[in-house]
């Protein structure tokens, strides 16, 4: 090739050089501006091709990594929060559930208790009432066996004063005076 | 003579109505002395102000990129940010565009090329450089050289070298009679052609930009004199400078966008068969 260039050149020098002056032309290319232009390129493509240009590769490279990692991350983070979300209404569903149910069940009881508590009362209040009458009832027996004998014996005295005469221990006299309490209790159950 | 030489005794006293031609600029502001020489066996290296300013491109390259580069961080900022910028523009859209998924591999190969060849032409425009490195033959020359050597044995290794050339010379889906002019206008344009128009496509733009920039920079100092024609003319040239000047900078991008997005179209191509 750089035989060409050289017989072109030669050819253009011929042409054009007809001041005598010797001039070079622009078209020829001197072997040692060729190597210094072939070790030019060299230098630079071996110092940049080798230190610089596989550090920037390598960084270009892991940012994509990063990037696209990051993308990939939020993509997983965005799922696990729509999968605890999901949880979180089932659980909170299931907590209503349950609430609503011990609700119910705590009213039934409330009702349950109320009403053993109410008849629990009411037997007592009974049991009381119960005993009340019949300790009344003794009592009044035992006023009245009391209160009978009392009068009894006074209306015997009275009738032993008004009649002039003992009349203890007869039996005569004791008849007639039940018959006449009998008559007294009669009237007094009317 | 060089370039220097010849704007100086061209332009100091040169005016327009001096009796002076308009000194045009030509060839010989893209030629430099050698500031020093060395050899290296049998082969003499002439350092001048282009390979200097190309030691410097080099240089400045390395040192932003590494700096850039040195930690980077998952979350960038300032040199990194920029220098990312740089990367992601020539894997996403040269090798990515041109290759696939499989172009990744090829990026520093690529990147390489385009912020040498861009720095190389900005040069052009950086006061007191002002040559676009790129604009000198030979330095385009061995960039399409190395992109050659790299193509084509990529192309044998990867297809086998039958397969290779005949995928290349009898592309599929044409009439066999037509193979016999089509071979060797394939062979002509893909194996010979190819690397002088790759090369020569960003030398003549840079080349040109520069010449008109320097026709009217001349311009602009040979036009001042005691007319009015004169002076409107200078103004004139001087706003066509700078117009020049901004559409360089897009012209330098642009080139080198195109020089770095051939060779990944090539290594495509010689990857796999391309129809």
């Amino acid at each position: 090739m750089m035989n060409v260039f050289a017989a072109v050149s030669t050819a253009i020098t011929a042409s054009g050089g007809e001041g005598g002056e010797e001039m070079p032309s622009v078209l020829a290319v001197p072997v040692d501006e060729l190597v210094i232009g072939i070790i030019a390129f060299l230098v630079v493509f071996g110092v940049l091709g080798k230190l610089a240009l596989p550090k920037i590769k390598a960084t270009l490279e892991e940012r994509t990594h990063t990037i696209e990692g990051g993308i990939k991350r939020a993509e997983e983070a965005q799922a696990e929060a729509q999968r605890s979300l999901d949880e979180y209404k089932i659980l909170l569903a299931q907590g209503r559930e349950e609430a609503s149910a011990i609700r119910t069940q705590a009213q039934a009881d409330r009702t349950a208790i109320i009403e053993e508590a109410r008849a629990e009362a009411r037997v007592a209040a009974a049991q009381v009432t119960a005993a009340a009458e019949a300790q009344m009832a003794a009592e009044r027996a035992q006023a009245t066996a009391s209160l009978t004998r009392q009068v009894g014996e006074m209306a015997v005295g009275l009738a032993g004063k008004v009649i002039g005469q003992a009349l203890t221990d007869d039996a005569r006299v004791r008849a007639t005076v039940d018959d006449f309490l009998a008559d007294l209790e009669q009237q007094a159950a009317r | 003579m060089s370039a220097e030489l010849v704007l100086a005794s061209g332009g100091i006293d040169c005016h327009l109505m001096s009796g002076c031609g308009f000194p045009a600029p030509g060839a010989e502001i893209f030629q430099f002395d050698a500031v020093f020489s060395f050899t290296v066996g049998s082969l003499e290296f002439n350092i001048t102000k282009v390979t200097i300013l190309l030691f410097i491109v080099v240089v400045v390259l390395l040192g932003f990129f590494l700096y850039a580069f040195r930690r980077p961080q998952l979350v960038p900022r300032g040199a990194q940010n920029v220098g990312e910028l740089g990367y992601l523009f020539i894997r996403d859209g040269i090798a990515r565009e041109a290759m696939g998924k499989e172009g990744d591999k090829f990026v520093p190969f690529l990147f390489s090329f385009f912020f040498l060849i861009w720095m190389s032409n900005f040069v052009g425009i950086v006061p007191f450089a002002q040559i676009p490195i790129t604009s000198i033959f030979a330095i385009p020359v061995a960039f399409a050289l190395i992109v050659y050597l790299t193509w084509v044995p990529l192309g044998i290794y990867r297809q086998g070298f039958g397969p290779f050339f005949k995928n290349m010379l009898f592309p599929p889906g044409v009439p066999k009679a037509m193979y016999g002019l089509l071979a060797p206008i394939e062979f002509i344009s893909n194996i010979i052609v190819r690397p002088f128009t790759h090369s020569v496509r960003l030398f003549a733009n840079m080349f040109a930009g520069h010449l008109l920039i320097a026709s009217f920079s001349v311009a602009t100092f040979y036009l001042i004199s005691a007319s009015v024609i004169g002076i409107m003319g200078s103004v004139a040239s001087f706003a066509v400078t700078i117009a020049l000047t901004g559409f360089e900078i897009l012209i330098q991008a642009l080139q080198a966008y195109i020089f770095t997005l051939l060779t990944a179209v090539y290594i495509s191509g010689a990857l796999h068969a391309e129809h």
